[in-house]
């Protein structure tokens, strides 16, 4: 049994796992923070951008002026946003027989996985996690194709250049495999592989293999699996919570037992409280708007804006905001939205019983019905004519390359007045403010993410108990600006098996037995005795019947019977059938017994000597 | 031998108060808890001391599933739960467990309040009986206990219905509860894998129908309604809150909207309003189009249907009025019925089926003059005695959603079961679709009537651990492609899967070695080599698929049996043949000594 590592980030997972001759893709996570290092594309002309310094090496013997812009000191990329995808080369892709989905930020590179590779197995996800995954796609695709760039730069990722580039361009890694955005027919046919499965479905995979999602409490549909045979059991888990926000809580218990825990998607805040956060971006919001000014939440369009949405829904009336405009613009908002109150089966005991009323399950149907949230599909149409500030605008992409965000940063960043909330860990807001510099804007850092920390994770582990535990390298150290914080990482015994991008880490149990039917006839026909105390003893013969990898013994067929026309003499000439074998002859031999029979067999013996003889 | 029992308690050949009792695997299961529509006595529940004399029912079950909200499914769960006795777990899906209260709530007024019957279940206990509830998903695989799963798929019928799978071990029932194999203009069609049960049991409402196409009873009905309301006549169509009323409510929504027709349409308040609630937050339980195009244009926010007030009955001028309940047995459809049934220009469209004793199963059967006959239709606002002359134009069209004879044998198809058992449909009917399963499938088909037993032995197959080595070991013998003519053999696989070798070692013993030998005379005017080879070449062309060796000191073998000549000086074409065979050989053995007894051929070439 084999593990082999596609990606190196350690919330957007992408591995491999080979276990008894299935091949299954665990979550297929496109590491979109390559992003950073490119220009924002803006969906209506910018001066600023365009008016940007080209860059040239300090010598002038390099001069990529054309595919390298400067902004306030840092050095992007002017070329159609592109993403680093999993290792593509580690192992071929078109021997996959299914991928396991855990949640819909996992599944973002799906399209380069299954499309143009010769994929042809079959991808399990649950319902919403397609529904919502195909909504953040359709997004992306939107956002990349909107505003198309003509040139796309290539010179610079040439060795031999990245190496005199400054950072932290420089130190982009694997920048020969990053790819630009697929398109919607790529979507489109990655999404129709994908078969729905509920929590605690188990699927079995050719006989050999059963997988079961469970719950991971982290996004609506979102699940841990387990991948087991009759002996082994594999956990994988995978952006699992524990805080009561929407979802359904996490499955714990069935967890239990396993053999190798796989162990990703852990909060990338470790030491952001996510509640104290959500007090955080309210006090701040409330602030920005009493004196005025714009608050803009770069988000995604689906996940933890349900929950920001309903935290405004409790506070904006005693926080006075109730004649604010919300605006939430996406693409995709409408359906997000309405999408969210299908799911009732996801949804937190809370919220389910709401559905039995029948009410909606999340507030915002409220706020939309009171017209306190609106929502549209771009800045474009209706929007510009409905328009009113102070307001707090919603909207993506939380990276601030695409989207409408970055017409709201060019609109509102000069201003001091006006504040942008950070609530996606996803990535670093320095780095997505870079491009913006210098801004007058505030900026407020309110990561939010509800997913494992290290002490729930170690508590967690101990819990469940698994005998091997395989995690990123990034889990086994504390990270790099903390390094004294010993605290966060894991320490278990035995330690952990780290993985890194490119690894393949052979699993560490031994296959030892299988499961195999005995037919009820041969069960019958069996006569154990009891060699000592609690122990007893049958031989058996029979016919192995392997058939979708699940074995079943037969009795053996008995000779048939001879035709009673043929004489005898005639059988005698024909060679006896390799038939059943005789049994294993063992045990003591009762002396006295055997000598007697010895002695009739002598007579018998002489008998036929006689008989010979004639 | 194991064996799986089945007894209805009520919707054994009969339709309404399904309830039927499994036992499998040592486990008790109720499946579903139903009322009788038709009775408004003791027989209108299951009769439950069939389980037991006295006191609770909790021991005896392990689990009750309901399999969708209909009343006739799960109408006499309070009284069960809550008045005869049950604490056990209750499991229905989730649209189920939201829409069930409400009705049994409404069944509870209707029965209470109106007609005044006391001794029956009380709001809370109605509460009390959901929170026993625990909810099901689709195809998730419930854990009842250790050994009894659960697991739920998609019937159709209504929002929310499911069919279930309840397995022990290797032995398995479904019960279809009832389903609907034709996806409609809101529900899909029922689906099941070919889970190949012990025990299919299956409802059979319309066991001899096979009824023409949707789309030719939805332009049937559209026609009937158009007419009516051209020559200003009024239409009634008594429906359940849930379910047909959503089905037909799209298709006079999309027909008003292409005709641009103006009669107003309405839906008799409550219930309906609430009902259209569910369909939009449960729009995943609807069919793939629905589902498809929701969040552009809700298929359940309607334009044209307004909710109906009771003042609207004697207004003038056409109108097509959704009324609950469906069988004419109460309430409002009831009331307007007896308004409107004297005009012969009316119509009433019965879109589903009636159970015998209501007023709608009288008219469908030609009833002109109806007349109160007991307190069995008792409204208050009615006094004994009344008649009533029906005039207007009365319509059947069958749009419930059960699956019709076609349907049944496509679900027969789709889970390959082992055995089949009718219920919820008549017993006439069960008889002909019974022969008629019979005949295609050659399985059993039982159709027990109420209080009835049918018994069915299954044979699980015992499962075994087996030591991995030893499994390849043996596939390994066939190379890796086993041939399908030529099953191998597999010999000395002890019981708790180790090797052979390896459980003697476990237990100490050894292993005993049983030869026999044999002496043949033959005479053969040869030299003992030549006879070697004789014997060789005489075997070789006698025994096919054999291994057989000449070896250097001229011995013959033929698998492990050894054959050596000799011959004395004396009489040197007298030979002796040697033969030597392990116990594992013997049917070879004694063939080659009987073979080599007889001489061998002269035309033998000496090679």
């Amino acid at each position: 049994m084999k593990l082999y590592c596609l990606s190196g980030h350690p919330t957007l997972p992408c591995n491999v796992l080979k276990f008894k001759s299935t091949t299954i893709m665990l979550d297929c996570g496109l590491d979109t923070t390559s992003v950073l290092q490119f220009l924002p594309l803006p969906l209506v002309h910018s001066p600023r951008l365009s008016k940007l310094p080209g860059w040239v090496s300090k010598d002038g013997t390099i001069n990529l002026e054309k595919e390298l812009k400067e902004c306030a000191g840092r050095v992007f990329v002017d070329s159609q946003p592109e993403f680093c995808l999993p290792e593509r080369e580690l192992l071929d892709l078109s021997t996959i027989d299914v991928i396991l989905i855990s949640n819909y930020h996992c599944m973002m590179a799906l399209p380069y996985i299954t499309e143009h590779t010769g994929f042809t197995g079959s991808v399990y996800a649950t319902e919403p996690t397609l529904q919502i995954g195909r909504l953040l796609m359709e997004e992306l695709v939107n956002f990349m194709e909107r505003v198309p760039k003509a040139q796309s730069a290539t010179c610079w990722k040439n060795k031999e250049i990245q190496r005199v580039l400054p950072g932290p361009l420089k130190d982009a890694v694997e920048v020969l495999t990053w790819k630009t955005c697929y398109s919607i027919q790529d979507v489109n046919s990655a999404l129709s592989k994908v078969q729905l499965v509920g929590y605690s479905q188990k699927v079995e995979l050719f006989g050999a293999v059963q997988v079961t999602p469970l719950s991971s409490g982290y996004s609506l549909g979102s699940s841990n699996w387990i991948i087991q045979s009759h002996y082994e059991k594999v956990s994988y888990v995978s952006g699992s919570s524990l805080l009561t926000t929407h979802p359904q809580p996490m499955d714990q218990s069935s967890l239990k037992n396993s053999d190798v825990l796989i162990l990703t998607g852990l909060t990338q805040m470790p030491t952001a409280n996510p509640d104290g956060m959500l007090g955080d971006f309210c006090s701040n919001l409330a602030m920005t708007i009493r004196a005025g000014g714009n608050v803009l939440v770069p988000c995604y369009s689906s996940g933890v804006i349900y929950d920001l949405l309903e935290c405004l829904y409790q506070f904006i009336e005693n926080a006075n905001l109730g004649s604010t405009p919300f605006y939430f613009l996406s693409p995709v908002a409408n359906s997000s939205l309405e999408f969210s109150q299908i799911f009732a089966e996801w949804l937190c005991h809370n919220k389910q019983s709401k559905v039995y009323l029948p009410e909606p399950p999340f507030p915002h149907a409220e706020l939309i019905q009171t017209n306190k949230l609106k929502h549209y599909p771009s800045i474009h149409g209706d929007f510009s004519t409905d328009f009113r500030q102070p307001c707090v605008v919603f909207t993506g992409h939380p990276s601030l390359r695409f989207g409408d965000v970055v017409h709201f940063m060019e609109l509102w960043g000069k201003s001091s007045l006006n504040t942008i909330i950070f609530t996606e860990p996803d990535f670093s807001y320095l780095d997505a403010l870079a491009p913006y510099q210098p801004l007058s804007m505030k900026c407020v850092y309110c990561p939010i993410d509800t997913r494992l920390n290290f002490h729930q994770v170690s508590k967690l582990l101990k819990e469940v108990q698994p005998l091997h535990v395989v995690c990123p390298e990034q889990y086994t150290q504390p990270p790099p600006s903390q390094s004294h914080r010993s605290d966060l990482m894991l320490e278990l015994q035995p330690p952990p098996m780290p993985y890194r991008r490119c690894s393949v880490l052979g699993l560490p149990f031994r296959r030892r037995y299988e499961r195999i039917h005995l037919l009820p006839e041969l069960a019958k026909s069996l006569v154990p005795s009891e060699i000592k105390p609690g122990v007893s003893l049958a031989t058996v013969s029979a016919v192995l019947q392997s058939k979708d990898n699940k074995h079943t013994l037969q009795p053996v067929p008995k000779p048939l019977p001879l035709p009673p026309s043929k004489k005898r003499k005639r059988v005698v000439e024909e060679p006896p059938e390799v038939l059943a074998p005789k049994p294993l002859l063992s045990g003591s031999v009762p002396l006295e017994a055997f000598l007697a029979v010895l002695h009739k067999v002598r007579v018998s013996l002489k008998t036929l000597n006689t008989y010979l003889a004639c | 031998m194991p064996e799986i029992k089945v007894t209805p308690l009520g919707a054994g050949q009969d339709v309404g108060r399904s309830c039927i009792l499994v036992s499998i695997g040592g486990k008790n299961i109720m499946l579903d808890c139903g009322m009788h529509m038709g009775y408004n006595d003791d027989r209108r529940f299951p009769d439950f001391s069939y389980i037991t004399q006295q006191g609770r029912l909790t021991e005896f079950l392990d689990c009750v599933i309901i399999s969708h909200f209909h009343l006739d499914h799960c109408g006499a769960l309070p009284y069960m739960s809550e008045m005869v006795g049950y604490d056990g777990p209750i499991y229905m899906t989730h649209p189920t467990k939201a829409i069930c209260p409400i009705l049994l709530e409404d069944f509870r007024k209707i029965t209470v309040d109106k007609k005044g019957e006391t001794n029956f279940f009380t709001s809370q206990m109605i509460k009390d009986c959901m929170k026993k509830v625990i909810p099901l998903n689709l195809h998730q695989t419930v854990q009842v206990d250790d050994e009894l799963e659960i697991k739920a798929y998609y019937a159709g019928h209504v929002l929310g219905a499911a069919m279930v799978q309840i397995k022990v071990g290797s032995e398995s029932v479904v019960y279809t509860g009832d389903y609907n194999m034709t996806p409609d203009r809101h529900l899909g069609a029922a689906w099941i894998d070919k889970c190949r049960p012990d025990i299919l049991i299956s409802e059979s409402t319309y066991a001899t129908t096979i009824r023409d196409s949707k789309r030719c009873r939805e332009r049937d009905f559209l026609k009937k309604v158009h007419e009516t309301v051209e020559r200003g006549g009024k239409v009634l169509i008594p429906v359940f809150a849930l379910g047909r009323a959503q089905e037909l409510c799209i298709l006079l929504e999309t027909f008003w909207e292409r005709m641009n027709m103006k009669a107003p349409i309405y839906f008799s308040t409550g219930l309906t309003e609430k009902a259209n609630h569910y369909y939009k937050l449960f729009i995943t339980w609807t069919n793939q189009k629905i589902r498809k195009t929701f969040v552009q244009r809700n298929m359940f926010e309607f334009k044209h249907i307004k909710a109906f007030d009771r003042s609207y009955i004697d207004n003038p001028g056409p109108m097509v009025v959704f009324a609950t309940p469906g069988m004419l047995h109460a309430g409002l459809s009831l009331q307007i019925f007896r308004k409107w049934a004297g005009n012969e220009k009316n119509m009433i469209i019965m879109p589903g089926y009636c159970v015998q004793g209501t007023i709608g199963h009288k008219i469908l059967n030609g009833q002109k003059k109806l007349e109160l006959e007991n307190r069995q239709t008792v409204i208050p606002e009615y006094e004994p005695g009344w008649s009533l002359e029906v005039k207007l134009q009365v319509e059947y069209m069958s749009f419930s959603a059960h699956a019709d004879a076609k349907g049944i044998m496509q679900l027969i198809r789709m889970a390959e079961p082992r055995n089949m058992l009718l219920v919820h449909g008549e017993a006439k009917k069960m008889e002909f679709l019974k022969d008629k399963i019979e005949q295609e499938f050659s399985i059993n088909c039982f159709m027990p009537a109420n209080g009835e037993t049918s018994t069915v032995a299954t044979n699980p197959s015992v499962p075994v651990d087996i030591s991995l080595n030893l499994l390849k070991r043996e596939m390994a013998l066939g190379g890796p492609l086993p041939d399908p003519k030529k099953p191998r053999t597999i010999w000395r696989a002890s019981l708790r899967l180790v090797s052979p070798e390896q459980a003697l070692k476990e237990l100490g013993l050894s292993e005993h070695q049983l030869r026999f030998t044999c002496r043949v005379q033959l005479q053969d005017a040869h030299s003992d080599s030549d006879t070697h080879i004789r014997i060789y070449t005489h075997l070789k062309s006698v025994l096919k698929g054999y291994t057989i060796q000449h070896l250097p000191d001229g011995t013959v073998m033929v698998e492990s049996i050894v054959i050596k000549v000799s011959s004395s000086p004396e009489e040197p074409n007298t030979k002796v043949l040697l033969l030597s065979w392990s116990y594992q050989d013997e049917d070879l053995g004694s063939f080659l000594s009987t073979l080599l007894k007889k001489g061998l051929p002269a035309a033998l070439s000496s090679m």
